[in-house]
């Protein structure tokens, strides 16, 4: 599949938002969107992982299953591969940036089990990306992944401070609201889609 | 300690792992555009549950408490290519039509989550009966909110017409969007009968 990267970036950002069009990656949606600052701290965290997990886990499919003939072991690669990247991540970070460190430090381990990682990670394989596209995929899927999370802790904010109903309070709310943002999203879908 | 039919109950209704719990979303949203993939995720991850919950129960006292995680998912990540692969020989319709989100079975919390709270503290038998009660509670509300969202988007209940010809489908609840908003009031509806029911 030839596609240039700027279609790569738009349809991963918007048309095919990888939350609330694939539905990757809804726990942490309901998890961290209270406020603003963690959804943007969660974000960051995703952009810096899934960019490294993305550019990993290709080097490992395309080097090491392929050639061997071991494409069935993707899933449990993949997923020890994130999970110990995550580990090496953390540990790196501490020694060489601290500063970092300290504003991902706590969303760091809760990414191990964000199922956008892995599977922007089997998307990329399935969609035959070359590294390039590879790159740009995981970047841009996690800038829309924010730009998802950023757009809800911005709507609950305001749900606060709203009288409803307990019975839908919390769960319920955010994902109708999320049902709303979804549909905002479905409109770019009309001008390019995968 | 609670009787071993509290803990088959629990994972159905108290702590259902979807309209109480919130576990494992993702395939909830995203497979059950019908009823019948939403029954088929629905029975592929009670088997991982099922599976993943009687080895982490054997396996209890041997894994060292430090390394469990990793243990853990590698075990998972074992059964869910089980699945994958005899889902794929079997059933290849539902296995293009559930697609990514049978390996992605793996990062599910709910299994992750059994297996932690529940499995490697438990014997084997009560850890299969958790497993039976969380996988079926799972796997209803994948169906029930398949059927919602087949009738209400596509007039169908399992392939088969129920509403007539002069019902006009709305396609919103057949799209992602339509998923969201079906799942939030059936959340709504769930905590009512919780609350009615007295479960609280």
């Amino acid at each position: 599949m030839e596609l240039n990267l700027a279609a790569i970036i738009f349809v991963a950002i918007l048309a095919n938002n990888i939350l609330l069009h694939q539905f990757l990656g809804v726990c942490p949606y309901m998890g961290v969107t209270k406020r603003i600052e963690t959804s943007v701290g969660m974000g960051m965290a995703v952009i810096f992982v899934m960019t490294i997990a993305a550019i990993i886990t290709w080097v490992i499919y395309n080097f090491l299953l392929v050639p061997f003939d071991l494409g069935y072991l993707r899933t449990i690669a993949f997923i020890l591969v994130i999970s110990s990247l995550v580990q090496l991540v953390e540990i790196v970070l501490k020694k060489t940036n601290p500063t970092l460190f300290r504003a991902l430090g706590i969303y760091l381990p809760l990414i191990t089990t964000n199922c956008a990682i892995l599977g922007v990670a089997i998307l990329n394989v399935q969609a035959d990306h070359n590294i390039i596209q590879t790159i740009v995929y995981g970047i841009a899927a996690a800038i829309g992944f924010t730009i998802a999370l950023v757009i809800m802790a911005g709507i609950r904010e305001r749900l606060d401070l709203v009288n409803m109903s307990s019975m839908l309070q919390g769960a319920g709310v955010t994902l109708i609201t999320a049902g709303l943002i979804s549909m905002a999203f479905m409109g770019f879908s009309g001008i390019m889609t995968l | 300690m609670t009787t071993i039919s509290q803990v088959f109950t629990k994972g159905i209704i108290a702590e259902n792992p979807v309209f109480r719990l919130l576990l494992g979303l993702c395939p909830v949203l995203a497979v059950t555009m019908t009823a019948i993939n939403g029954f088929g995720m629905g029975i592929a991850a009670l088997f991982v549950l099922l599976c993943s919950n009687i080895v982490v129960s054997l396996i209890r006292g041997v894994v060292p408490p430090r390394v469990r995680i990793p243990a853990f998912i590698l075990i998972i990540a074992t059964f869910v290519t089980i699945v994958d692969l005899v889902l794929n020989a079997f059933a290849p319709g539902l296995h293009e039509a559930l697609g990514i989100f049978i390996p992605l079975i793996v990062v599910n919390c709910m299994i992750m989550g059994r297996a932690e709270a529940f499995a490697r503290k438990n014997t084997v038998g009560r850890s299969i009966v958790d497993a039976l009660g969380m996988g079926i509670g799972f796997t209803l509300a994948l169906t029930v909110l398949g059927i919602v969202r087949e009738i209400l988007g596509m007039g169908t209940a399992f392939g088969v017409d129920i509403t007539g010809a002069a019902f006009e489908p709305m396609a919103l609840f057949a799209s992602p969007p339509g998923a969201f908003i079906a799942l939030g009031i059936l959340l709504l509806v769930f905590n009512l009968i919780i609350k009615r029911l007295g479960f609280e």
